[in-house]
Protein backbone atom coordinates (compact mmCIF):
# COMPACT_ATOMS: atom_id res chain seq x y z
CA UNK A 1 0.00 0.00 0.00
CA UNK A 2 3.03 2.28 1.01
CA UNK A 3 4.17 2.49 -3.12
CA UNK A 4 0.02 2.82 -3.92
CA UNK A 5 -0.14 6.03 -1.42
CA UNK A 6 3.25 7.44 -2.47
CA UNK A 7 2.22 6.98 -6.35
CA UNK A 8 -1.48 8.18 -5.94
CA UNK A 9 0.25 11.61 -4.57
CA UNK A 10 2.51 12.14 -7.47
CA UNK A 11 -0.02 11.49 -9.77
CA UNK A 12 -2.88 13.71 -8.62
CA UNK A 13 0.07 16.71 -8.66
CA UNK A 14 0.65 15.48 -12.14
CA UNK A 15 -3.35 16.11 -12.55
CA UNK A 16 -3.34 19.54 -10.97
CA UNK A 17 -0.35 20.48 -13.31
CA UNK A 18 -2.37 19.53 -16.14
CA UNK A 19 -5.18 20.96 -14.97
CA UNK A 20 -3.13 24.27 -14.79
CA UNK A 21 -1.78 23.63 -18.28
CA UNK A 22 -5.34 23.63 -19.77
CA UNK A 23 -6.59 27.01 -17.84
CA UNK A 24 -3.48 29.38 -18.09
CA UNK A 25 -2.46 30.30 -21.41
CA UNK A 26 2.03 30.26 -20.77
CA UNK A 27 3.80 27.45 -22.77
CA UNK A 28 5.08 25.85 -19.47
CA UNK A 29 4.27 21.72 -19.96
CA UNK A 30 2.53 20.39 -16.91
CA UNK A 31 5.35 18.44 -15.04
CA UNK A 32 6.96 21.57 -14.68
CA UNK A 33 3.58 22.96 -13.12
CA UNK A 34 3.55 19.94 -11.06
CA UNK A 35 7.22 20.02 -10.03
CA UNK A 36 7.03 23.71 -8.19
CA UNK A 37 3.70 22.49 -6.72
CA UNK A 38 5.51 19.32 -5.02
CA UNK A 39 8.10 21.42 -4.38
CA UNK A 40 6.26 24.28 -2.69
CA UNK A 41 4.18 21.31 -0.83
CA UNK A 42 7.68 19.99 0.73
CA UNK A 43 8.75 23.25 1.92
CA UNK A 44 5.33 24.14 3.61
CA UNK A 45 5.37 20.65 4.79
CA UNK A 46 1.55 20.08 3.32
CA UNK A 47 3.65 16.92 2.18
CA UNK A 48 5.92 14.98 4.22
CA UNK A 49 9.16 13.55 2.60
CA UNK A 50 8.17 10.35 3.57
CA UNK A 51 5.15 10.48 1.58
CA UNK A 52 6.63 10.72 -1.67
CA UNK A 53 10.21 9.88 -1.20
CA UNK A 54 10.04 6.08 -2.25
CA UNK A 55 7.88 6.00 -5.48
CA UNK A 56 9.37 9.69 -6.54
CA UNK A 57 13.09 8.11 -6.29
CA UNK A 58 11.89 5.04 -8.14
CA UNK A 59 10.36 7.12 -10.78
CA UNK A 60 13.50 9.10 -11.17
CA UNK A 61 16.00 6.44 -11.29
CA UNK A 62 13.78 4.67 -14.26
CA UNK A 63 13.82 7.99 -16.12
CA UNK A 64 16.00 7.19 -18.86
CA UNK A 65 13.96 4.27 -20.20
CA UNK A 66 10.88 7.30 -20.62
CA UNK A 67 13.04 8.53 -23.30
CA UNK A 68 13.68 5.60 -25.54
CA UNK A 69 10.51 6.35 -27.58
CA UNK A 70 10.95 9.81 -28.51
CA UNK A 71 14.62 8.74 -28.94
CA UNK A 72 13.61 6.08 -31.71
CA UNK A 73 11.25 9.03 -33.17
CA UNK A 74 14.36 10.01 -35.04
CA UNK A 75 13.62 6.85 -37.26
CA UNK A 76 10.82 9.72 -39.01
CA UNK A 77 12.05 13.15 -38.68
CA UNK A 78 15.36 11.33 -40.52
CA UNK A 79 13.72 12.63 -43.87
CA UNK A 80 13.05 16.00 -42.59
CA UNK A 81 16.54 16.18 -41.16
CA UNK A 82 18.68 14.65 -43.54
CA UNK A 83 19.02 18.10 -45.79
CA UNK A 84 20.08 20.26 -43.03
CA UNK A 85 22.17 17.22 -41.07
CA UNK A 86 25.75 18.49 -41.03
CA UNK A 87 24.44 22.49 -39.68
CA UNK A 88 22.47 21.18 -37.57
CA UNK A 89 24.94 18.66 -36.33
CA UNK A 90 27.62 21.56 -35.96
CA UNK A 91 24.95 23.37 -34.22
CA UNK A 92 23.93 20.53 -31.37
CA UNK A 93 27.84 19.42 -30.83
CA UNK A 94 28.64 23.22 -29.95
CA UNK A 95 26.22 24.63 -28.10
CA UNK A 96 26.04 21.58 -25.83
CA UNK A 97 29.97 22.53 -24.84
CA UNK A 98 29.31 25.86 -24.95
CA UNK A 99 26.20 26.22 -23.04
CA UNK A 100 27.57 23.63 -20.54
CA UNK A 101 31.01 25.66 -20.58
CA UNK A 102 29.45 28.91 -19.41
CA UNK A 103 26.42 27.56 -16.79
CA UNK A 104 29.44 25.88 -15.01
CA UNK A 105 32.57 28.18 -15.52
CA UNK A 106 29.95 31.28 -14.10
CA UNK A 107 28.07 29.44 -11.44
CA UNK A 108 31.56 27.90 -9.93
CA UNK A 109 33.35 31.69 -10.43
CA UNK A 110 30.44 32.64 -8.22
CA UNK A 111 30.28 29.96 -5.72
CA UNK A 112 34.17 30.16 -5.16
CA UNK A 113 33.88 33.92 -4.96
CA UNK A 114 31.14 33.97 -2.10
CA UNK A 115 33.09 30.80 -0.33
CA UNK A 116 36.31 33.55 0.05
CA UNK A 117 34.54 36.02 1.00
CA UNK A 118 32.94 33.91 3.84
CA UNK A 119 36.42 32.82 4.76
CA UNK A 120 37.61 35.93 4.73
CA UNK B 1 6.10 -10.17 -37.04
CA UNK B 2 5.04 -6.85 -38.15
CA UNK B 3 1.50 -8.78 -37.27
CA UNK B 4 1.79 -9.96 -33.91
CA UNK B 5 3.89 -6.36 -32.84
CA UNK B 6 0.33 -4.94 -34.00
CA UNK B 7 -1.37 -7.42 -31.86
CA UNK B 8 1.21 -7.37 -28.70
CA UNK B 9 0.35 -5.15 -25.83
CA UNK B 10 3.56 -5.76 -24.06
CA UNK B 11 6.11 -6.19 -27.26
CA UNK B 12 7.26 -2.43 -27.83
CA UNK B 13 8.16 -2.12 -23.91
CA UNK B 14 10.10 -5.79 -23.92
CA UNK B 15 12.21 -4.39 -26.66
CA UNK B 16 12.97 -1.28 -25.27
CA UNK B 17 13.66 -2.53 -21.59
CA UNK B 18 15.90 -5.72 -23.33
CA UNK B 19 17.72 -2.63 -25.63
CA UNK B 20 18.00 -0.82 -22.11
CA UNK B 21 19.31 -3.77 -20.22
CA UNK B 22 21.95 -4.68 -23.31
CA UNK B 23 22.82 -1.09 -23.07
CA UNK B 24 23.95 -0.99 -19.27
CA UNK B 25 25.61 -4.37 -19.30
CA UNK B 26 27.88 -3.63 -22.58
CA UNK B 27 28.66 -0.23 -20.40
CA UNK B 28 29.40 -1.95 -17.67
CA UNK B 29 30.95 -4.78 -18.71
CA UNK B 30 33.43 -2.40 -21.14
CA UNK B 31 33.63 0.90 -19.00
CA UNK B 32 33.30 3.59 -21.60
CA UNK B 33 31.10 6.77 -21.60
CA UNK B 34 30.39 6.17 -25.72
CA UNK B 35 28.41 2.94 -24.52
CA UNK B 36 25.48 4.72 -22.84
CA UNK B 37 22.46 2.91 -22.79
CA UNK B 38 19.90 4.96 -23.56
CA UNK B 39 22.06 5.97 -26.72
CA UNK B 40 22.20 1.68 -27.38
CA UNK B 41 18.12 1.35 -26.46
CA UNK B 42 17.43 3.90 -29.18
CA UNK B 43 19.85 2.48 -31.66
CA UNK B 44 19.27 -1.07 -31.26
CA UNK B 45 15.64 -0.44 -30.90
CA UNK B 46 15.68 1.45 -34.47
CA UNK B 47 17.75 -1.62 -35.84
CA UNK B 48 14.94 -4.20 -34.12
CA UNK B 49 11.89 -2.19 -35.77
CA UNK B 50 14.22 -2.00 -39.04
CA UNK B 51 15.15 -5.95 -38.79
CA UNK B 52 11.32 -6.69 -38.48
CA UNK B 53 9.56 -4.10 -40.78
CA UNK B 54 7.25 -2.54 -37.93
CA UNK B 55 6.89 1.08 -38.53
CA UNK B 56 7.43 3.95 -35.62
CA UNK B 57 3.69 4.37 -35.46
CA UNK B 58 3.14 1.07 -34.80
CA UNK B 59 6.22 0.59 -31.99
CA UNK B 60 4.93 4.25 -30.71
CA UNK B 61 1.27 2.52 -29.69
CA UNK B 62 2.88 0.26 -27.38
CA UNK B 63 5.35 2.05 -26.07
CA UNK B 64 3.96 5.18 -25.21
CA UNK B 65 3.65 4.04 -21.66
CA UNK B 66 7.08 4.34 -20.97
CA UNK B 67 6.58 8.02 -21.68
CA UNK B 68 3.46 7.89 -19.96
CA UNK B 69 5.64 8.17 -16.77
CA UNK B 70 7.29 11.12 -17.92
CA UNK B 71 5.13 13.46 -16.21
CA UNK B 72 5.13 11.74 -12.74
CA UNK B 73 8.87 11.40 -12.75
CA UNK B 74 9.58 15.19 -13.43
CA UNK B 75 7.26 15.99 -10.93
CA UNK B 76 9.44 13.90 -8.88
CA UNK B 77 12.63 15.80 -9.44
CA UNK B 78 11.40 18.49 -6.87
CA UNK B 79 11.97 15.35 -3.88
CA UNK B 80 15.58 15.51 -4.58
CA UNK B 81 15.42 19.35 -5.07
CA UNK B 82 13.84 19.69 -1.69
CA UNK B 83 16.15 17.48 -0.06
CA UNK B 84 18.82 20.19 -1.33
CA UNK B 85 16.92 22.92 -0.60
CA UNK B 86 19.25 24.70 2.15
CA UNK B 87 22.37 23.80 -0.28
CA UNK B 88 19.96 26.01 -2.98
CA UNK B 89 18.95 28.73 -0.34
CA UNK B 90 22.77 29.43 0.13
CA UNK B 91 24.03 29.84 -3.70
CA UNK B 92 20.87 31.41 -5.03
CA UNK B 93 23.33 33.65 -7.05
CA UNK B 94 24.94 31.02 -8.50
CA UNK B 95 21.88 29.25 -9.72
CA UNK B 96 20.21 32.03 -11.38
CA UNK B 97 23.16 33.87 -12.90
CA UNK B 98 25.00 30.56 -14.18
CA UNK B 99 21.88 29.58 -16.01
CA UNK B 100 21.14 32.81 -17.04
CA UNK B 101 24.20 32.71 -18.39
CA UNK B 102 24.40 29.06 -20.11
CA UNK B 103 20.66 30.26 -21.91
CA UNK B 104 21.76 33.38 -23.41
CA UNK B 105 25.16 31.30 -24.64
CA UNK B 106 22.64 28.62 -26.31
CA UNK B 107 20.56 31.26 -27.76
CA UNK B 108 23.76 33.41 -29.09
CA UNK B 109 25.56 30.44 -30.18
CA UNK B 110 22.43 29.16 -32.02
CA UNK B 111 22.11 32.83 -33.91
CA UNK B 112 25.87 32.79 -35.08
CA UNK B 113 26.25 29.60 -36.29
CA UNK B 114 22.55 29.27 -38.13
CA UNK B 115 24.04 32.91 -39.65
CA UNK B 116 27.48 31.45 -40.52
CA UNK B 117 26.07 28.02 -41.37
CA UNK B 118 23.23 29.69 -43.88
CA UNK B 119 20.59 28.52 -41.93
CA UNK B 120 17.02 30.11 -43.07
CA UNK B 121 14.74 31.88 -40.27
CA UNK B 122 12.33 28.70 -40.24
CA UNK B 123 15.52 26.24 -39.54
CA UNK B 124 17.12 28.59 -36.93
CA UNK B 125 14.01 29.25 -34.75
CA UNK B 126 13.59 25.21 -35.17
CA UNK B 127 16.94 24.68 -32.73
CA UNK B 128 16.63 27.85 -30.89
CA UNK B 129 14.66 25.76 -28.18
CA UNK B 130 17.10 22.71 -28.65
CA UNK B 131 18.83 22.95 -24.95
CA UNK B 132 15.41 22.93 -22.79
CA UNK B 133 13.00 19.88 -21.93
CA UNK B 134 11.32 18.43 -25.05
CA UNK B 135 7.76 19.09 -23.38
CA UNK B 136 9.13 22.84 -23.24
CA UNK B 137 10.70 22.94 -26.92
CA UNK B 138 8.31 21.66 -28.68
CA UNK B 139 5.50 24.46 -27.38
CA UNK B 140 7.98 26.84 -28.10
CA UNK B 141 8.99 25.32 -31.65
CA UNK B 142 5.33 25.67 -33.10
CA UNK B 143 4.99 29.08 -31.39
CA UNK B 144 8.42 30.38 -33.46
CA UNK B 145 6.88 28.55 -36.22
CA UNK B 146 9.94 26.01 -36.44
CA UNK B 147 9.93 22.17 -37.39
CA UNK B 148 8.71 20.72 -34.39
CA UNK B 149 9.35 16.95 -34.88
CA UNK B 150 13.41 18.37 -35.59
CA UNK B 151 13.41 20.28 -32.73
CA UNK B 152 12.55 17.12 -30.61
CA UNK B 153 15.15 15.45 -32.35
CA UNK B 154 17.36 17.93 -31.98
CA UNK B 155 16.51 17.71 -28.13
CA UNK B 156 16.78 14.49 -27.94
CA UNK B 157 20.08 14.26 -29.31
CA UNK B 158 21.43 17.02 -27.23
CA UNK B 159 20.24 14.99 -24.13
CA UNK B 160 21.99 12.30 -25.47
CA UNK B 161 25.56 14.04 -26.18
CA UNK B 162 25.98 15.88 -22.27
CA UNK B 163 24.45 12.46 -20.82
CA UNK B 164 27.61 10.48 -22.89
CA UNK B 165 30.08 13.56 -22.74
CA UNK B 166 28.75 15.88 -20.21
CA UNK B 167 31.53 14.57 -17.80
CA UNK B 168 33.95 15.38 -20.30
CA UNK B 169 33.21 18.34 -20.98
CA UNK B 170 33.07 19.36 -17.11
CA UNK B 171 36.77 18.46 -17.53
CA UNK B 172 37.71 20.17 -19.94
CA UNK B 173 36.23 23.63 -18.11
CA UNK B 174 37.87 22.62 -14.79
CA UNK B 175 33.94 22.55 -13.50
CA UNK B 176 34.61 20.62 -9.89
CA UNK B 177 31.64 22.19 -7.96
CA UNK B 178 29.18 20.04 -7.66
CA UNK B 179 26.72 22.44 -7.91
CA UNK B 180 28.31 23.64 -11.08
CA UNK B 181 28.33 20.80 -12.69
CA UNK B 182 24.45 19.95 -11.66
CA UNK B 183 23.69 23.65 -13.25
CA UNK B 184 26.12 22.69 -15.99
CA UNK B 185 24.44 19.37 -16.97
CA UNK B 186 20.77 20.76 -16.99
CA UNK B 187 21.21 24.02 -18.36
CA UNK B 188 22.37 22.66 -21.57
CA UNK B 189 21.12 19.07 -21.73
CA UNK B 190 18.02 19.31 -19.61
CA UNK B 191 16.41 15.72 -18.09
CA UNK B 192 18.61 13.18 -20.40
CA UNK B 193 21.44 15.19 -18.75
CA UNK B 194 19.80 14.91 -15.44
CA UNK B 195 19.36 11.25 -15.41
CA UNK B 196 23.15 11.69 -15.57
CA UNK B 197 23.68 14.18 -13.25
CA UNK B 198 21.65 11.78 -10.79
CA UNK B 199 24.02 9.02 -11.19
CA UNK B 200 27.26 11.34 -10.41
CA UNK B 201 25.76 12.77 -7.17
CA UNK B 202 22.33 13.76 -5.14
CA UNK B 203 23.69 17.59 -5.18
CA UNK B 204 24.64 17.43 -9.00
CA UNK B 205 20.96 15.61 -9.49
CA UNK B 206 19.37 18.05 -7.66
CA UNK B 207 20.90 20.81 -9.34
CA UNK B 208 20.66 19.70 -12.78
CA UNK B 209 16.52 18.69 -11.98
CA UNK B 210 15.83 22.66 -10.82
CA UNK B 211 17.94 23.76 -13.71
CA UNK B 212 15.14 22.11 -16.42
CA UNK B 213 12.55 23.86 -14.73
CA UNK B 214 14.47 27.47 -14.60
CA UNK B 215 16.56 27.11 -17.73
CA UNK B 216 13.16 26.18 -19.66
CA UNK B 217 11.52 29.36 -18.42
CA UNK B 218 14.30 32.05 -19.00
CA UNK B 219 14.34 30.19 -22.72
CA UNK B 220 10.58 30.70 -23.05
CA UNK B 221 11.10 34.72 -22.87
CA UNK B 222 14.33 34.85 -24.27
CA UNK B 223 13.56 32.77 -27.31
CA UNK B 224 10.66 34.78 -29.15
CA UNK B 225 13.29 37.78 -28.69
CA UNK B 226 16.23 36.09 -30.45
CA UNK B 227 13.66 34.97 -33.26
CA UNK B 228 13.69 38.47 -34.44
CA UNK B 229 17.35 38.99 -34.74
CA UNK B 230 18.01 36.56 -38.01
Amino acid sequence: MKFLKQFLIILLISLIGEALKAVLPLPVPASIYGMVILFICLVTKVIKLDQVRDAGKFLIEIMPVMFIPSGVGLMVSWGDLQPILIPVAVITVVTVITVMGATGVVSQWIIRRDKERLNG
Amino acid sequence: MAEFFKESAYIAVAVSLIAYSFGSWLKRKFKLGLLNPLLISILCTIAFLLAVKVDYETYKGGAQVLTWFLTPATVSLAIPLYEEWELLKANVKAVVFGILSGVITSLVTILVLSVLLGLNHKQYVTLLPKSITVAMGMGLSEELGGYVIITVSVIAITGVLGNVFGEAICKLFRIKEPIAKGLAFGTATHAIGTARAMEIGEVEGAMSGLSIAVAGVFTVILAPIFATFF
